[in-house]
């Protein structure tokens, strides 16, 4: 690996110089390349952690134990953090939930998984994942926590694998600070993740809690809210669901004029559905250009006057690819469709792919 | 070899346009097979090679701290010989023609690799996998033919200068690495057209200045200095390791395109070539290397060139898997498949630069009797 870090300040320590004198010896490689042979989790590695142990939660959803590398710089309840996993040999990276909470002794952190039909990372995370397994992590991140000065009181309004960052904040402490209530839908009374903890804190008074099973009793919908909830309106609220109910939840309260009581987890922001040609955005040259599903985004970029890497135009050199940064392409060879989300660090070979869809160049 | 075009034997005469398209399909379902299964396994295989060579070359680094005594001397200088191997041919070959890329891995990526070579990864990747896999064995397009420097097919002009050719390959292969980055910085092209001030061939010749640098600050002052006492026995250990390596390498790549049985091709012949032919022309121009697992490992899977040059961006652990179907399809359309142990294809390869050192009289090459079929003209 020949990258390098960029040098903070001008000044020269004894540090710089020696780490200068490991990669001298090292060259090619980096010294950090022969550690993470022996110490993948060590102070000043990228990011990584091991997988310690998986514990089903409920028939389809698992709790993944993970030691964080040292580098690890702690969370907040209800941020999530962005796991990179080796799904058939392929780096897949997903945000989940950590459900933990903060500063734990041993520094372990968990994430909640729920096994969604058809998710690479996410069954292969529930069912298939070995401990021991070494993942990438980046550090935690999102908005969607509770401030420093709590709400009286507190609204969380949850389906299925919504529950995971909210049960991170109760097992902080909230329901001590602030009167709770839960409103959480699941399939079935088995399938509510957390199901026995959260019936204990509400025998125990901590919170009240709202369980729907939409098998049973139907999706819940917002009018209902008044019923269960009387003075819903009035607590500061946090959504955290599929993306049907969060669009239903957000119209209500604008409705209200009461938006800003509300707050959103969108797990799956983006959904790529692939199509046939699209805009192809090259970010850092800012071009945008329209392109057929025939057209290889190499000759699109080209044509719009955009500075692009090329090689064979066959698609055997590798000398033209380029981060797609959002989006989707097919392989012109054999329709194969690739699909990014931002941070993927997908990289793709333009000679050969076409749009399919809107997609971000990082070019 | 002789241009296949002219040969009276023109073993892909007897071929139809569509027996060449055919066969463009039959290779892109082997492909596509491939891809659809490549995964875990394959993943395991790249990272278990990589600690292998890594593991190997710091303990044989370490072995010869103490290289004043004979045996660590060996010891270290055979592993490290070998980690060098590894790293230059299973490793790094590979990993820089994109054979890796779909991990997704940035640590084992074209665009971020680096090698115990040289030659700069884009430099190499330019003139390797841009040039010498798209024009194979094509006459003044694919420099690969000689590397510029020498004669080695009968339609290459003879010159003078070839009379000394098999003393420059016994040179060029004890200091193979520079070779290769004198190939790929155009070295001698561009001082001859007095190109040595344009500013991007200064830019790159300054890129293979520094990795010349360092690699000889590593290997011939940093890591006999650490060896304190044993400063010079280690210095010899590691020159010797590198001649290993520039020997071994040279040696597996000179049978990739050189030994008797390949072709080569016009360069009118590639006018509008299509896929088909561009597969055809990869079968014809490439030669394999027969023998163990260890070996093609240690060739870097080169051992399979002809799977390789029809698929540089598979894995190369699956080109022996494949081998066998590829070899299937050569035996239906009456192609020869070239190939042999690797002691019989070295010595191939060198009879020809000696061979051609001088000149072959014309009559020796037998004209056809029909204006000879283009392979691009898909009319043989």
């Amino acid at each position: 690996m020949t990258t390098t870090a960029p040098r903070r300040s001008q000044k020269v320590t004894f540090r710089d110089r020696l780490l200068r004198l490991a990669g001298a010896v090292t060259t090619p490689l980096l010294p950090g390349d022969y550690l993470d042979l022996v110490a993948p989790l060590r102070a000043g590695a990228p990011l990584r952690g091991r997988i310690l142990a998986v514990r089903p939660e409920t028939r389809d959803a698992a709790t993944v134990v993970i030691q964080p590398g040292r580098g690890w710089q702690g969370h907040l309840p209800g941020q999530y953090v962005r796991l990179g996993v080796d799904v058939d040999g392929v780096r897949q990276w997903r945000a989940y939930s950590v459900t933990s909470v903060p500063g734990a002794a041993d520094g372990r952190i968990t994430v909640t998984v729920k096994a969604i039909p058809d998710g690479k990372v996410s069954n292969h995370l529930v069912r298939r994942v070995r401990p021991g397994t070494i993942v990438q992590l980046d550090q935690a991140q999102g908005d969607f926590v509770v401030p420093e000065a709590t709400p009286g009181r507190v609204l969380f309004l949850t389906a299925g694998s919504g529950i995971t960052p909210v049960m991170g904040m109760l097992r902080a402490g909230l329901p001590d600070r602030a009167d709770v209530v839960v409103v959480h839908s699941a399939p079935a009374r088995d399938d509510v993740i957390f199901g026995a903890e959260l019936r204990a804190l509400a025998e125990a008074g901590a919170l009240r809690l709202v369980e729907r099973h939409t098998d049973t009793d139907g999706l819940l919908g917002v009018d209902e809210l008044a019923g269960l909830v009387p003075d819903h309106l009035d607590r500061q609220t946090w959504a955290c669901g599929p993306i049907g109910m969060l669009d239903a939840v957000e119209g209500y309260w604008e409705s209200h004029g009461l938006a800003d009581r509300l707050h959103t987890e969108r797990f799956r922001p983006t959904v790529i559905s692939p199509g046939e040609g699209g805009t192809v955005t090259f970010t850092g040259a800012g071009v945008t250009v329209e392109a057929d599903g025939a057209t290889p985004i190499l000759d699109a970029g080209e044509q719009a006057g955009v500075l692009m890497p090329s090689g064979c135009r066959m698609g055997i050199c590798f000398g033209c690819v380029v981060p797609l940064r959002e989006g989707a392409v097919r392989d012109l060879r054999n329709g194969d469709v690739t699909t990014a989300v931002p941070g993927d660090g997908v990289l793709v070979q333009t000679c050969v792919s076409a749009a399919a869809g809107t997609c971000d160049i990082e070019l | 070899m002789t241009v296949i075009q002219k040969k009276a034997d023109n073993q892909i005469a007897h071929l139809s346009a569509e027996d060449i398209e055919i066969i463009g399909k039959e290779l892109d379902a082997i492909r596509d097979r491939v891809i659809a299964d490549r995964g875990e396994r394959d993943a395991r295989y790249i990272r278990k090679v990589i600690k292998t060579q890594r593991t190997l070359e710091i303990s044989s680094r370490a072995v010869l701290l103490f290289s004043l005594f004979p045996p660590a001397w060996i010891v270290g200088t055979a592993g490290l010989a070998v980690a060098k191997i590894l790293d230059n041919m299973e490793i790094g070959h590979n990993v820089l023609h994109g054979q890796w890329d779909w991990m997704r891995d940035p640590k084992i990526h074209s665009t971020t690799w680096d090698w115990d070579h040289v030659s700069p990864p884009d430099q190499w990747k330019h003139s390797h996998n841009e040039l010498h896999h798209r024009y194979t064995n094509v006459l003044g397009k694919d420099n690969d033919l000689g590397y510029g420097i020498m004669r080695v097919d009968e339609d290459q002009p003879w010159h003078p200068m070839h009379l000394g050719q098999p003393f420059y390959n016994l040179v060029n292969a004890c200091f193979f690495e520079y070779g290769i980055a004198a190939y790929d910085l155009e070295l001698g092209d561009n001082l001859k057209n007095g190109r040595h001030k344009d500013p991007a061939f200064r830019a790159r010749a300054k890129a293979v200045g520094r990795k010349i640098r360092r690699q000889v600050l590593k290997d011939y002052v940093l890591h006999p200095l650490l060896s304190g006492p044993s400063f010079l026995s280690t210095l010899a250990a590691t020159f010797t390791a590198n001649l290993i390596r520039n020997l071994w390498s040279h040696s597996v790549i000179m049978c990739g395109h050189f030994p008797n049985g390949v072709e080569t091709f016009e360069k009118t012949s590639i006018e509008g070539e299509t896929r088909g032919e561009w597969y055809l022309r990869q079968m014809l121009g490439s030669a394999n290397i027969s023998g163990s697992r260890l070996l093609h490992i240690m060739t870097g899977n080169l051992s399979y060139q002809i799977e390789h040059h029809l698929f540089p961006d598979l894995p190369s652990n699956r080109y022996q898997e494949i081998a066998p179907q590829v070899r299937a399809l050569f035996d239906r359309y009456g192609l020869k498949y070239t190939t042999g142990p690797l002691p019989k294809q070295v010595a191939s390869a060198w009879w020809k630069v000696i061979r051609l050192s001088l000149p072959n009289r014309r009559s020796d090459r037998r004209q056809p009797v029909a204006p000879a079929p283009l392979v691009s003209s898909g009319t043989a």
